[in-house]
């Protein structure tokens, strides 16, 4: 794999959180190096409590590792969230106090962009996600999956480059969770982007994903990563392969010693 | 059952009646009240004839506006702060808590050594009172927003300025009218109740003039006219938070 096809890096990342008053410093991650291609879909999977989040915050540039470095389009990452990276976190981040439409459109504040351009982005990203029908409702009248909608169309109007993901669908039930992979595979497919999705569900890395990492408990290190073959157009569909069915019990493999590990860490 | 603001209306307005009833009977004595209808009456002559009520209202009321104004704008404003830095707000801390204990009244000699008797002593008075209930209430909403906003507020590249202006503001809001609320009666409480011992003009000294020259009359009409508009804009301020309520958290 050539320099020049690698779109994100992490080399020898740590993180350790300070002691606080009662309980010694907590090794959080690492040391995990990783490099991500230009478009590819690469999942992560953890067990609970295994730093995926602090990974995905450290590649966001929203968390400075303790050791080690990451560079975004070979320039390093150094505590900013560089331009070209979209964030979608698992809680629900749209605002209440705006309109869909609004929400959306709220990704280009500081972006620079003009009034006509803005709203043909809104509009783009409003109809992508198929929220033309509620595009002056507030948040309060959608679901939690049309919310999640609003916040993955408020990054996708900055255009990201690299779009991170971190269990976004996690709140949703498993009908919405697949419907929504299909509808992430898409965008993925139509903006070119590079995809990074954190998340704890094993059908969701391996329908999704390129590539799957598989992370250790506490402090989170990368075990393992599986390639997963599928074609690029690809839909929910694919659960219903053999290879699936294969892949997701190889994770579980992996998985199921990390996973007691940090069940009985409590 | 019938909507509650129905046996609202019937209570008040029963309330109302029986008071008429009682002064004009004489079961209430005219110096230490007159009957209601002659309360409005009385606000309708100040309000057409008399020479000082429009002037007086116009004090009160500019001073009582700048009052609020400086309560929830500074209150906001330094309720950021505190809030950015724990440590300060540690300090503070048991000075916000215990801050109502102590009327800022008492205050007054210093207020009109220092800035006189007039406007600025009330405003300082009004402001005084009202400053710390908004500041409470800035730092209460400000810890519940969800922390994914803060990180939305990064990912957007906001600056602190922005993300004060553009998230904090709005997402504090609900829990902000608390305050403002509280703000916007203490202001008035300390505006009025100061221009009772530091004025030399207002509805406040027109009524303690009124209470001194047995002009009940006027006194009771005075009375109404603060109890009128403070329901005004309670109201007006209540309708803003069953809006907000309703467009968050209808669901």
């Amino acid at each position: 794999m050539s320099d020049a096809g690698i779109h994100v890096a992490l080399q020898g990342v740590t993180r350790v959180y300070p002691a606080l008053s009662g309980q010694g410093e907590v090794h959080a991650l690492g040391p995990i190096d990783l490099n991500i291609r230009r478009g590819e879909f690469f999942g992560v999977v953890g067990p609970s409590g295994c730093g995926k989040s602090t990974l995905l915050e450290t590649l966001a540039g929203l968390v400075r590792p303790t050791a080690g470095s990451g560079t975004f389009e070979g320039r390093e990452i150094a505590g900013v969230v560089p331009d070209g990276i979209g964030v979608v976190f698992q809680e629900d981040a749209s605002f209440p106090w705006l309109t869909v439409e609004r929400n959306v459109a709220f990704g280009l504040r500081r972006a620079g962009v003009d009034r006509a351009e803005i709203a043909r982005r809104v509009e783009h990203a409003i109809g992508f996600m198929g929220l033309g029908a509620f595009r002056r409702a507030y948040p309060s009248q959608l679901s939690g999956g049309m919310r999640q909608r609003v916040c993955i169309a408020r990054t996708l109007v900055t255009r990201p480059r690299l779009i991170l993901l971190d269990e976004p669908f996690g709140a949703l039930d498993q009908q919405t969770r697949l419907l929504m992979g299909e509808e992430l595979l898409r965008l993925w497919r139509d903006t070119g982007a590079t995809v990074v999705l954190i998340t704890h569900s094993l059908d969701e890395a391996a329908m999704l994903s390129d590539r799957v990492a598989v992370m250790s408990s506490r402090p989170g290190r990368f075990i393992a990563t599986l390639e997963t073959n599928w074609p690029r157009d690809r839909d929910s569909r694919i659960v219903s392969e053999p290879r699936f069915g294969q892949l997701t019990s190889q994770l579980w493999t992996l998985l199921r010693d990390e996973s007691r590990k940090a069940l009985n860490a409590g | 059952m019938r909507h509650p603001g129905f046996w609202r209306l019937v209570i008040v307005g029963g309330a109302v009646l029986a008071l008429e009833f009682a002064c004009r009977t004489g079961v209430i004595d005219r110096v230490t009240m007159v009957p209601p209808s002659e309360m409005v009456a009385a606000l309708v002559r100040m309000a057409i004839g008399a020479p000082w009520f429009w002037a007086d209202f116009g004090s009160t009321f500019r001073n009582v506006c700048v009052a609020i104004a400086l309560s929830i704008v500074l209150g906001f404003l330094l309720g950021l702060v505190i809030h950015a830095l724990p440590r300060l707000r540690a300090v503070l801390n048991p000075v916000l808590v215990s801050y109502y204990s102590v009327p800022p009244f008492v205050f007054y000699p210093l207020l009109i050594v220092i800035l006189g008797i007039g406007p600025a002593s009330l405003i300082v008075m009004g402001a005084m009172f009202g400053i710390v209930a908004m500041i409470s209430a800035t730092l209460a909403s400000i810890d519940r927003i969800p922390r994914v906003y803060g990180k939305v507020a990064r990912v957007t590249r906001l600056s602190p300025w922005q993300t004060a202006l553009r998230i904090k503001l709005p997402a504090a809001t609900p829990h902000l009218i608390t305050g403002i609320k509280l703000a916007v009666s203490y202001s008035v409480t300390g505006v009025i109740a100061g221009e009772f011992i530091i004025a030399t003009a207002g509805l406040g000294r027109r009524l303690t003039l009124a209470y001194n020259g047995f002009d009940t009359a006027t006194m009771y009409g005075l009375i109404l006219l603060i109890l009128i508009a403070m329901t005004i804009v309670n109201s007006v301020l209540q309708r803003w938070e069953t809006r907000i309520h309703r467009r968050w958290y209808r669901a």
